[in-house]
């Protein structure tokens, strides 16, 4: 990895050099990365260990809700959460951001202002991006404008399936600008690349193109968020950083359900890309149903006991 | 932020050691004639049992009993013989756990490693096998293959419980009876599966265990009653087995030493072929007789692969074989130690340059770090001998035929890797590369349905698959 930064500039001049650009990244195994992701699954994290990762992992969450019928009633609830996630103890961590779609980012704004809890936007006609660049600028310049902390935009998977990655690159690089101070989470919905080598590349695509973060999935195909494939986008950022020496976070999102599956990423994160990673500045899992979970074995480490469901709010 | 794993130790609790072993002969545990020998745990050198030692009158009882057992034995239609390995193989499955604790205590490997590989792979030997017993005639070697009669078995200390079942899964599959002896330093597991016999009710005398050391593998080997040889081991007492055995008609394999190379070309999956170069060399502490512990790196990487690869090693885990979180365990005994340290010695003095990762090694036990040699030429000692140990020789070549020529050149001949996204490449290698086994973007993969053993000084015969069968057949 001895290219200058001053080369990958060039690499998106044309659909030309980034193929070959991208194509000229090192492939993936595909049975060795899952067999290695496989093998990390296998750490046991237990007592103090296991408590600290807990911690980490609760101030790691983008607490989310994006459906078709959600309110402001619905947010700001989340929202009061996202600040207080156990009522029953206030030593427990805040979560990283909330995350909504946005026309309710004023709604979340307005709910954690102050807080240090950070809100997050779904734009460019997520989850399918199947509109037009003017488009997904404009909700994007929308969501900044309600307050947008971060900006959760998806990829044209069918321009990437098809080839044209300068078009990827470039819609990247205008939302990029449209997202202003903003950061800028680039969702690749790796459930929709379906090859290991294409999420490698998509990675590599969209850090090129600026990203702050490269993020798994929308949460809304089946597979979303996998070990394997977060570990190929570990190795991405990874590698990105010796040769250009800027950081890029990891956003896994979607299927990401209990307290232990929380921890392996934690596990894959430490290491994969190295501890540097492991802090809500640079990792992020997208979740909704995961927190309860974190909360819960939580409070099992502290009291040795189990709470029922009932004593961790649904909101 | 620093997220430090906490100690998470497997509990010993669920294996009870008694303080002494016999001879497991004619279904029951017998006193020896020899000297009764310790077995200790590496990791702390605490001695874990005091065991048996078989001198030349108990093998010769053993040979006795599984010459009566034969008869028996091998009357039995096929179907039935698949009954007891059927339920050999479900009783491994449920002492899995126990197993795998004993296996990590006597042996100092990582209770990873032999909870979710040596014994899935066991149970997997012994369904296969069973699996065979009734469908011989097919196999290819006939329309009815006979047995041998009584096999003499052999085994070393790397994987203890799975070279048994190596062993023993075919020879009873086949109508075989037999007479095996475990490495002195790892005898546990071998007694366990005795119990483990009983409790199928496997009748007396198709599997007899005796304990000890070089003389008493001896005594098993040259019985006259005994038809065939079974070793696992070093190619030096693989030598002593074949010209012993020359002009008895005894049949005979061997599976030996190996200096594997792991070829990793320019266009490797570069993340998964450093995984199998770890995989390949530090696995079991690189005590594996197929470890790919030459890595041949095409020059023109040689510097990307070397980094990306010391940077993994930065992430192994040294230290208590029980704790789930340990990839590198103990070295087996201290004898392995001293012969490790001074091949690792003999590689600095001629010239090769040492790397190690940071790592704390634990005072007692013993311990040898992973470590990683470069600028090793085809001349020094560390590239041509068997090191058995976690020693990594890192070697360059510039075109595939340079590769194939510098994999070969060894007087060993087990296994092979090759790292290339591109097919027609692996094949073509598969083709020349004078090596039992040759893996394609992956290392150390093994199958009970997969044929296994040496060229050249790696020895002859084969184990697993329905090639494995034939050493147990009179073909």
């Amino acid at each position: 990895m001895s290219i200058l930064t001053t080369s990958l500039a060039e690499v998106a001049s044309s659909d030309a050099t980034l193929r070959a650009f991208l194509h000229g990244l090192p492939g993936v195994d595909r049975v060795g990365a899952d067999q290695r992701a496989a093998v990390l699954g296998t750490r046991s994290i237990k007592t103090t260990a296991k408590a600290q990762a807990i911690d980490l992992a609760i101030s790691m969450v983008d607490l989310t809700t994006l459906e078709g019928a959600d309110t402001p009633g619905k947010v700001r609830a989340m929202c009061a959460k996202a600040v207080h996630p156990d009522p029953s103890d206030p030593s427990a961590p805040r979560v990283a951001a909330v995350c909504v779609y946005p026309d309710l980012v004023a709604e979340a704004a307005a709910a954690v202002a102050g807080t240090g809890v950070k809100v997050a936007s779904v734009a460019t006609a997520f989850p399918s991006g199947r509109t037009s660049l003017e488009v997904k600028v404009a909700d994007t310049a929308l969501a900044v404008a309600a307050g947008a902390d971060e900006i959760d935009m998806v990829i044209d998977r069918g321009a990437f399936l098809s080839g044209r990655y300068l078009k990827v690159y470039e819609e990247i690089a205008a939302v990029k600008a449209a997202a202003g101070e903003a950061h800028l989470k680039v969702i690749l919905e790796t459930g929709e690349l379906a090859t290991y080598d294409n999420v490698r590349r998509a990675s590599w695509l969209a850090m090129l193109a600026g990203a702050d973060f490269i993020k798994t999935s929308t949460g809304k195909v089946s597979p979303a968020a996998t070990l394997p494939v977060t570990l190929i986008m570990l190795e991405a950022v990874r590698d990105f950083r010796a040769r250009t020496g800027r950081m890029v976070g990891v956003k896994p999102a979607g299927g990401i359900r209990t307290a232990k599956d929380a921890i392996k990423y934690l596990v894959l994160v430490n290491e994969t890309a190295g501890e540097d990673w492991l802090d809500p500045a640079w990792f992020r899992l997208g979740a909704s149903s995961l927190l309860n979970d974190l909360l819960m074995q939580r409070q099992k480490l502290a009291t040795g006991r189990y709470a029922g469901p009932d004593y961790f709010t649904l909101d | 932020m620093r997220l430090e794993y906490a100690p998470a130790p497997e509990s010993r609790d669920v294996v009870e050691i008694k303080p002494s072993y016999g001879l497991f002969i004619n279904g029951e545990f017998v006193e020896g004639g020899g000297t009764p020998f310790k077995t200790v745990n590496p990791a702390d050198e605490q001695a874990l049992a005091e065991v048996a030692c078989a001198d030349e009158a108990d093998v010769d009882r053993a040979v006795q009993a599984a010459r009566k057992a034969f008869g028996v034995w091998s009357a039995l239609p096929g179907a039935e013989r698949a009954k007891y390995l059927f339920r050999i193989a479900r009783i491994i499955q449920e002492r899995a756990r126990e197993l795998a604790v004993l296996e990590t205590l006597d042996n100092g490997k990582p209770i990873r490693e032999s909870r979710d590989v040596d014994l899935p792979l066991v149970a997997a030997h012994f369904f296969y096998y069973a699996g065979w017993a009734d469908k011989l005639e097919y196999a290819g070697f006939g329309p009815a293959p006979r047995p041998l009669g009584v096999a003499g078995q052999v085994i070393p200390w790397n994987f203890p419980l799975l070279m048994l079942a190596w062993k023993i899964a075919p020879a009873l599959a086949c109508g075989n009876t037999v007479v095996l002896k475990p490495a002195e330093t790892t005898p546990l597991t071998a007694l366990a599966f005795a119990d483990i016999c009983v409790q199928a009710g496997l009748p007396a005398g198709v599997v007899n265990i005796v304990t000890g050391a070089g003389e008493t593998g001896a005594a098993v080997v040259n019985h006259a009653d005994v038809n065939k040889v079974a070793f696992t081991g070093s190619t030096e007492v693989g030598r002593l087995i074949a010209r012993s055995l020359a002009g008895t008609g005894k049949k005979l394999t061997l599976e030996l030493g190996g200096k594997a190379a792991n070829i990793v070309f320019e266009d490797a999956p570069l993340d998964q072929a450093v995984e199998g170069i770890v995989n390949g060399i530090f696995f079991n502490q690189g005590h594996v007789c197929c470890a790919g512990s030459r890595l041949l790196v095409q020059e023109s990487i040689r510097d990307e692969l070397l980094d990306a690869l010391k940077r993994r090693l930065g992430t192994l885990r040294l230290g208590d074989p029980l704790d789930k979180n340990t990839d590198i365990g103990a070295i087996n005994s201290a004898a392995q130690l001293a012969k490790i340290r001074e091949l690792a010695d003999a590689g600095e003095r001629e010239g090769a340059e040492r790397w190690s990762p940071a790592c704390a090694i634990p005072e007692r036990g013993y311990w040898f770090p992973p470590t990683v040699f470069t600028g090793v030429a085809q001349s020094h000692r560390i590239a041509r001998e068997e090191i058995f140990g976690p020693v990594l020789s890192v070697l360059t070549f510039r075109t595939p035929a340079e590769a194939v020529e510098k994999a070969n050149n060894t007087p060993y001949g087990l296994s092979a890797g090759v790292w290339t996204e591109k097919g027609s490449r692996i094949l073509w290698l598969a083709d020349r590369l004078r090596a039992g086994v040759v893996w394609a973007n992956t290392f150390n993969r093994f199958d009970p349905a997969s044929p296994f053993g040496g060229y050249k000084e790696s020895g002859y015969g084969r184990e697993g698959g329905r090639h494995g069968l034939e050493a147990y057949l009179d073909v």
